[in-house]
């Protein structure tokens, strides 16, 4: 039974595993996009629409990704382009893909599809416990290679170094002779991408289904998980798995009637975000972490 | 002598920039060739940042072109400026807080070098060239002296053959200057051209073959630096006749109670790349000026913080003391309503907030002084507009508009504008990091005089400085932070450059004891 409950805790976590990566990118790179939640949404409804169209999931899986990407243009366009103000434009962009999905999915709403099934891996996935690890679906490895190799990129290699100094130090970068927004712009269609993906592990994976506004508030949550991770991607891991967990026994609670509010367990996330915000002021860490020019607009001088 | 030598590295013919009204270069004609060090002179604001950025592709020229090796160019971006070969150290520096002092350098270098190599590079050409730098330290924790030697020495690793220096010697000491002269002689020899901006006349008689100087965004000549003195090319640049420094006059009642002391105050370093202070006492007299010389990052930053009031808290030990009453524990708001101001050594985010006007940014060290500036509590922007007018009226801050904001002013310019409103106020204590620092000579000229004026007010004066030759002509005593510890003063007519040179340099138990 506590398989099922883990099994559970890690899916529910994949998403945001996922949508938080492309965000943390996005981010180092110095731009903030709170359309996260409208840019999963676009991917959930592409990659339901595209599974039930062509009754393959990895076709989904690509259909939700380039949503993403396409939903994630469209931001990089104005913030960049247009260099229109970033919070106002990403909260525009989560009202436009929630609105946006609802109208492309409302003829799907009420059929079902096969979704991604679990890849399970011989021999280790009979180990107790740690088993459940091997019995997972594709994407679901794939996030954590999509971490490591994030990881990777950015502290190891001279492209992670540009990003990382873009969203340092634009005016320096731009000096130095690398285009700010063309960085910025790659960054974010990343974003896009893997927020499309985590969207669409929605419906192939947790609930075969499509229902308006189905990714509730994973967005939001992806976008706080960021902060959690002080924009360091492995603890994005054990952030989401924390997240996940947390969403998880809210459920389990409300099932098994446990006598504590659902409330105030779906509120804990949100709660532990402000804990660990303030345990990285405190030591000192937090204006280490965040990429100096977040939210700003950079215009390059001519 | 190598074919090219009749045909300039670089021309400019014609070039001009306008920003809105205001014409920043005007027909600018310019030529460099290969091997040759050349000065460009001018006061602040007379266009010669905007110029060599016109050069590093940073800006594009309304009129004019560029030619390299003879060939028509247009300089686009930064990108393809270093492509061509040019490379440049910045005044403001252009560096990444955040990041290492190897991945700075890699970034400017081409794709291909693992950080490993970076660092190699650093450690070698550091050393090759006496900069020590740790490749490891993150620059955010540097001091704005070994921040310099990360920028040059990241233009050092381009092999450019056009180097553009922005006042690279404003920060360095005189023994650091000279082994940059060092280097960049040798750079010259090996056939790269120089391209100098300073206001020290000493140095670019010393090591440029020739000079341009503008003035009000037109050039007024190019000459042979060697054949022309100092004074000439002084006033050349201003447009007028000069009267030299002179020596601050000796304080009449120099043994009255001290005004402001610091008692045996240390302060353990914040972060791994922070210097301690140890034992620190100091105190100053009404006016009188000290002076306190040292090589950046020997505890500059920590000592200004603690005499603003920036820092205060369990972790300084001693006492700092107002007329006889200790602040310790006061913030910098609290000293300034007591008469205490402060100019902090980084203009930019922490003397003045750049992205707000020059008003408002008078406001914020005036805001208690309530004719000034507001009317029954309330802001009063009419009176905040005034005050930020005779700031740069009375200090000759020469500005694009009416109340730009603070960042668009050149690093001069906003100097005099800073040291301006804390002069305002006639305070009773000035506490002034590198109070000249980028500031062309007349304008340092009226700075110093009106520190002299403050005195005549029983102000006393505090100047943190590397430059050697302002403190001896400014101050009545001479001290030397090193390493976080602060020497015994001297009386300053009874040192020379080269004494307090050896103390900066860590050698200051053999001269006092020399002096006793």
């Amino acid at each position: 039974m506590y398989d099922d409950l883990l099994l559970t805790v890690l899916l529910t976590s994949v998403p945001l595993i996922l949508a938080a990566t492309g965000e943390l990118v996005v981010e180092r790179s110095g731009v903030l996009n709170l359309g996260v939640e409208g840019m999963m949404l676009m991917g959930a409804v592409a990659g339901f629409g595209v599974t039930s169209l062509s009754a393959s999931p990895y076709f989904g899986m690509l259909g939700g990704a380039t949503a993403g990407a396409v939903t994630a243009a469209l931001f990089g366009f104005f913030v960049l382009g247009l260099a229109t103000n970033q919070v106002a434009t990403g909260l525009a962009l989560t009202i436009f893909g929630t609105g946006l999905s609802g109208l492309i999915g409302a003829p799907l709403v009420g059929q079902a599809i096969d979704g991604l099934p679990a890849f399970i891996v011989p021999v280790l996935s009979d180990i107790p416990v740690v088993g459940v690890l091997f019995s997972l679906d594709v994407l679901a490895y794939v996030s954590i290679g999509l971490v490591a190799s994030t990881s990777f990129v950015l502290f190891r290699t001279r492209l992670g170094l540009v990003i990382r100094a873009v969203g340092d130090n634009a005016t320096s970068a731009h000096a130095l002779g690398y285009s700010v927004l063309k960085v910025r712009f790659y960054a974010v269609i990343f974003g896009g991408m893997m927020a499309g993906l985590s969207g669409a592990y929605l419906p192939l994976v947790l609930t075969p289904h499509w229902a308006e506004g189905m990714t509730a508030g994973r967005g939001w949550i992806a976008l706080a998980l960021v902060v959690f991770a002080s924009w360091q991607p492995w603890r994005v891991v054990g952030g989401a798995v924390l997240f996940g967990g947390v969403t998880i026994m809210q459920l389990a609670g409300q099932a098994r009637g446990w006598s504590v509010s659902p409330q105030f367990l779906s509120m804990l996330p949100y709660l532990a975000t402000i804990i660990v915000l303030v345990a990285m002021s405190r030591g000192g860490r937090a204006e280490r972490g965040a990429p100096a020019q977040l939210g700003r607009i950079f215009l390059p001088p001519r | 002598m190598s074919p090219h030598r009749e045909i300039p590295l670089l021309s400019g013919r014609r070039i001009s920039k306008r920003f809105g009204t205001f014409t920043a270069n005007d027909d600018i004609n310019f030529d460099i060739h290969e091997g040759e060090i050349h000065a460009l002179l001018g006061e602040n604001g007379a266009g010669k940042s905007t110029f060599v950025k016109l050069v590093y592709g940073l800006l594009s020229p309304d009129n004019g072109q560029f030619l390299w090796h003879g060939t028509p160019v247009d300089i686009s971006s930064p990108q393809a400026a270093r492509d061509m070969g040019i490379g440049m150290v910045f005044q403001h520096f252009s560096l990444f807080d955040v990041l290492s002092v190897a991945e700075n350098i890699q970034l400017a270098l081409p794709a291909g070098l693992s950080l490993r190599e970076v660092k190699e590079r650093v450690i070698t050409v550091s050393a090759e060239y006496g900069m020590t730098l740790s490749p490891d330290a993150r620059v955010g924790d540097l001091s704005v002296g070994e921040q310099q030697r990360v920028e040059i020495l990241r233009c050092l690793l381009q092999d450019p053959s056009l180097l553009i220096l922005d006042e690279p010697t404003s920060v360095l000491t005189p023994q650091e200057a000279e082994q940059l002269f060092a280097v960049l002689r040798r750079l010259r020899d090996d056939g790269c051209a120089i391209l100098f901006i300073s206001h020290k006349l000493d140095e670019i008689k010393a090591l440029t073959s020739k000079a341009t100087i503008l003035r009000s965004g037109k050039k007024v000549v190019t000459c042979d630096s060697a054949s022309t003195s100092a004074k000439e090319l002084a006033e050349l640049m201003v447009g007028a006749a000069l009267d030299n420094s002179m020596r601050t006059p000796p304080v009449s009642h120099s043994e009255a109670d001290s005004l402001f002391c610091l008692d045996q105050v240390s302060r353990p370093a914040a972060t791994p790349f922070a210097t301690g202070l140890k034992d620190i006492s100091l105190s100053v007299t009404h006016g009188e000026i000290l002076g306190i010389a040292g090589i950046a990052g020997n505890g500059q930053t920590e000592l200004m913080e603690v005499l603003s009031g920036e820092a205060i808290g369990d972790a300084i030990v001693g006492n700092v003391m107002l007329d006889g009453v200790s602040i310790t524990e006061l913030g910098p708001d609290m000293r300034r309503q007591k008469g205490m101001r402060c100019v902090p050594e980084e203009r930019n985010g922490h003397g003045a907030i750049v992205n707000m006007s020059l008003s408002e940014n008078a406001l914020l060290t005036a805001s208690h002084e309530s004719d000034n500036v507001s009317a029954s509590g309330l802001v009063s922007w009419a009176k905040c507009r005034a005050l930020s007018r005779k700031i740069v009226g009375s200090y000759d801050v020469r500005t694009p508009h009416q109340d730009p904001v603070a960042g668009s002013l050149s690093g001069g310019n906003l100097q005099k504008f800073l040291i301006g409103r804390e002069m305002m106020s006639r305070p009773r204590l000035l506490i002034v990091a590198q109070p000249t620092w980028g500031v062309d000579i007349g304008a340092a000229q009226a700075i110093r005089a009106a520190m002299r004026h403050l005195l005549e007010d029983g102000a006393a004066i505090i100047i943190i400085s590397q430059d050697l030759e302002e403190l001896l002509v400014m101050s009545h005593r001479i001290c030397v932070l090193n390493q976080g510890q602060l020497s015994d003063p001297l009386p300053t007519r009874d040192v020379t450059a080269e004494s307090i040179g050896l103390m900066m340099g860590g050698m200051a138990n053999a001269v006092v004891e020399r002096a006793v």
